[in-house]
């Protein structure tokens, strides 16, 4: 219990905040805040697998999210009948000659001794495939975009629930990893570093512009939801028993009839989106309560100790047995999986797919400061972190707006400098986050909850 | 004639656009290898200090041009462009007084430098947005064209027009300009050798008396001079906006990858080989095609390597494959 004390308190803090943001602005803010602070959590448990328990750095946190939210859609949304139709044949024979290009590749791989023309054969293979695939492939996709654009033009998903779209995400994100750790893990960290952001650039770019598979753009929206549509709950009785029964003290002040019912309506309206979020913030509890399981009980564990020795020592470790490479690789797709699961929750929580809202501002650094801040290697840490730093970023605009009013209170409202600096306001958070971190990585380098390794 | 047409064509729509592009990511490039060689770090702020400098210049020149002080054909940007370089490099040394230094003296490793680089990239970003807003701004004036395309077609009674805008003829006469002069101080003065030195060989560098406070101020110094004049050569170009200036790092990390980072000759080179690929393959071929072939043989689709929405894909991948196969770049930098 003592030595947990300052993790308690850290949390018991920023429980604190939040409520105090529920008490005084809305609960519908203060929900909207914790349900995205459970989602950042997820995020920086992931990256902080990478950097925390094996020391790699991985600035493509962005191209997996993305990747989780693509999950969602091709989970969730029903099958386009017409699309497929239309070309869904010659998108699959495409997908059948990348897959016959892969084994050929493989094939020549195992059986020819390494060698120039070995190397010029392969790239003759790829450069060739490639044209080939594109051909094929052009009029099955015109085929599928010129079906309905305003509406579909795509080729839909899956149909299933979107729920699933979670574990998928996280399956399509680890994909990604394996590929990219193959090719990029052998380089020296900072080479790393911008190999993984240029790479989820190229992600994103494929994501943003193939538009039969992801519509591209044009986004997708209305997603199938895990949680009941408000429009429902306003209508259904236990829920509006439910509001009556919680805000009976308030109700039972109004005398008049009409003017209860009227109050009572709009406290089912406040209520309703209150109640869904609930459920998404408990749905989201879940995810993390179990990934913290598991990752403390990794943390901790034989294999856990290994990871810990190669981050600290590369050499050693290999000196003494243990596959380097292999574990690398291993933890680079865990930790981008665990990503790819907060993207397609992510997803879910809005109901819509808009790939041109991924920025490497806000889905890459944002989460490097979020493990920064919060302490790298420490899962603990790296939660609170996600929550602080979110929390921060939302409320950064508040706070600036009442520091600047409050320092120039004194000056009138006409004045220009004023003026200037209240409509620049939503810039403040960059100052913050990039304050903070400074600040953190001086003073403070392990985090608001530093590492703490117990031998058992 | 089809056959000047075609040359016409390919130098309006690749060789110019691709050799101005180059040269403003050239200056970037050199920016982030001069950083690395010698501060030995990847800098993340690259992008958004290049947007503070630009920043500095737009508000100098909305100065100049509330005083009615202009060029004349010439842009008066360029008037403002030294006040913009001093005002980046007192940024700058205040940077690293108060940021870099510190990880300096403890002998960091560079990925913790990095780390730093960020949160200044974050105040840096934060900065300009509040100073200037996020919003798109030009500030070219003076004459916009050398040559316009219908006179062009005019004058030589040509199909294809050729086109020459006064900002293309400024940034490749500039970056010419500076990047010489800077080859020459890197090659031929004292500090510039003792840079160079630096960079190879810190400690013995340090044996032989050279006074690295020094080397890290005249390194500032430089890369203050390469951000201001590469990012304002952009703005006059295209147009000024914060975003765009953070997104242009990661062609310039490409470029200086490319070229061997900690080498600035391959890092100018390496502007160039980005830019080109990035144009060369995202290019429609379709009507060089309809010139230079004859008429039964004409393609019918764009004969268009990749889409234009790939452009930047296009830089990465070539960078990818490069750190892969050859990690120290086209041109031999340090060998990582």
């Amino acid at each position: 219990m003592r030595k947990n004390l300052n993790v308690i308190a850290a949390y018991s803090i920023m429980m604190v905040l939040i409520l105090m943001v529920g008490i005084f602005q809305s609960w519908n803010i203060a929900l909207s805040i914790f349900n995205l602070c459970l989602i950042s959590a997820v995020m920086t448990m992931g990256a902080n697998i990478q950097w925390g328990y094996a020391g790699l750095i991985n600035f493509g946190i962005m191209g997996y999210t993305a990747l989780g939210g693509l999950a969602a859609v091709l989970i969730s949304v029903d099958p386009v009948q017409e699309a497929w139709r239309a070309g869904g044949f010659d998108i699959l024979m495409s997908l059948w000659l990348i897959v016959v290009m892969v084994l050929v590749i493989r094939f020549i791989l195992k059986r020819f001794e390494k060698s120039k023309i070995r190397t010029y054969s392969i790239a003759a293979i790829i450069i060739s495939g490639i044209l080939l695939i594109r051909f094929s492939a052009e009029p099955g996709i015109e085929a599928i975009e010129a079906v309905d654009p305003a509406k579909t033009g795509f080729l839909g998903g899956f149909g299933l629930p979107i729920i699933f779209s979670w574990i998928v995400g996280a399956l399509f994100a680890g994909g990604l990893a394996f590929i990219v750790g193959k090719v990029a893990l052998g380089l020296r960290a900072d080479y790393l570093a911008i190999a993984t952001l240029l790479i989820s650039e190229i992600v994103i770019a494929i994501i943003k512009h193939e538009d039969w598979l992801t519509r591209g753009v044009k986004n997708v929206i209305g997603l199938k939801r895990p949680a009941p549509y408000e429009v429902d709950l306003q209508t259904t009785d236990w829920f509006i028993k439910l509001v009556e029964k919680f805000n009976s003290g308030k109700l039972s002040v109004i005398e008049n009839l009409a003017d209860r019912q009227a109050a009572l309506n709009q406290l089912v309206i406040e209520g309703s989106s209150v109640f869904v979020k609930l459920c998404y913030s408990g749905l989201f509890l879940v995810v993390v309560i179990i990934l913290l399981i598991l990752t403390q009980k990794a943390l901790y564990s034989p294999w856990g100790r290994m990871m810990r020795a190669i981050r600290d020592n590369e050499e050693a470790a290999n000196a003494m047995g243990k596959n380097v490479v292999k574990q690398h690789l291993l933890i680079f797709i865990l930790g981008s999986a665990i990503v790819g699961i907060a993207g397609a929750m992510l997803v879910t929580q809005d109901g819509l797919f808009t790939p041109g809202s991924y920025r490497p501002m806000r889905y890459t650094f944002l989460i490097w400061v979020m493990v920064i801040v919060g302490g790298s290697g420490n899962n603990f840490g790296a939660i609170l972190g996600g929550f602080v730093v979110w929390f921060l970023w939302i409320e950064a605009a508040p706070i600036s707006l009442f520091l600047i009013n409050f320092f120039t209170a004194g000056i009138p409202e006409t004045n220009a400098l004023k003026a200037h600096l209240i409509e620049s306001v939503p810039y403040f958070r960059f100052l913050l986050m990039g304050l903070g971190l400074l600040f953190i990585m001086r003073y403070r380098p392990k985090g608001i909850l530093p590492e703490k390794i117990e031998i058992k | 004639m089809d056959f000047v047409n075609a040359i016409i064509l390919l130098l309006n729509y690749i060789f110019i656009p691709a050799l101005t592009y180059g040269s403003q990511l050239a200056l970037g490039a050199i920016f982030v290898t001069l950083i690395y060689g010698i501060l030995r770090f990847a800098n993340f702020a690259t992008g958004d200090m290049m947007s503070f400098g630009t920043m500095a210049t737009i508000l100098f020149t909305w100065y100049f041009q509330s005083l009615g002080v202009s060029l004349g054909v010439l842009p008066t940007a360029l008037l403002a462009i030294p006040f913009g370089i001093i005002f980046m490099i007192f940024y700058m040394l205040l940077i690293d007084k108060f940021v870099f230094k510190y990880y300096r003296n403890q002998k960091s490793p560079p990925v913790q430098f990095a780390m730093v680089s960020i949160g200044v990239m974050f105040v840096t970003q934060a900065v300009v947005r509040i100073i200037i807003g996020p919003g798109d701004r030009r500030f070219f004036d003076g004459e916009k064209f050398i040559i316009k395309a219908r006179e062009f077609k005019e004058m030589t009674g040509l199909n294809e027009g050729l086109a020459l805008k006064s900002t293309q003829v400024i940034t490749i006469f500039v970056t010419i300009v500076l990047v010489s002069l800077l080859f020459w101080f890197l090659n031929r003065t004292k500090t510039g050798k003792s840079m160079k030195a630096y960079s190879d060989n810190e400690d013995l560098a340090l044996l032989s008396g050279i006074d690295p406070k020094k080397i890290v101020l005249v390194t500032w110094v430089i890369a203050g001079i390469l951000a201001t004049i590469g990012g304002a050569l952009y703005g006059l170009d295209k147009s000024f906006k914060p975003f765009t200036y953070f997104n242009n790092m990661l062609p310039i990390f490409a470029a200086a990858i490319v070229g061997g980072i900690g080498n600035p000759f391959g890092a100018f080179l390496g502007g160039y080989v980005i830019a080109f690929s990035e144009i060369l393959l995202t290019y429609a071929y379709k009507k060089f095609f309809m010139y230079v072939l004859p008429e039964s043989m004409e393609p019918n689709s764009l004969v268009q390597l990749l889409s234009t929405d790939y452009k930047f894909a296009v830089s990465f991948s070539i960078l990818v494959i490069v750190l892969i196969y050859r990690p120290s770049g086209i041109f031999k930098g340090k060998v990582l």
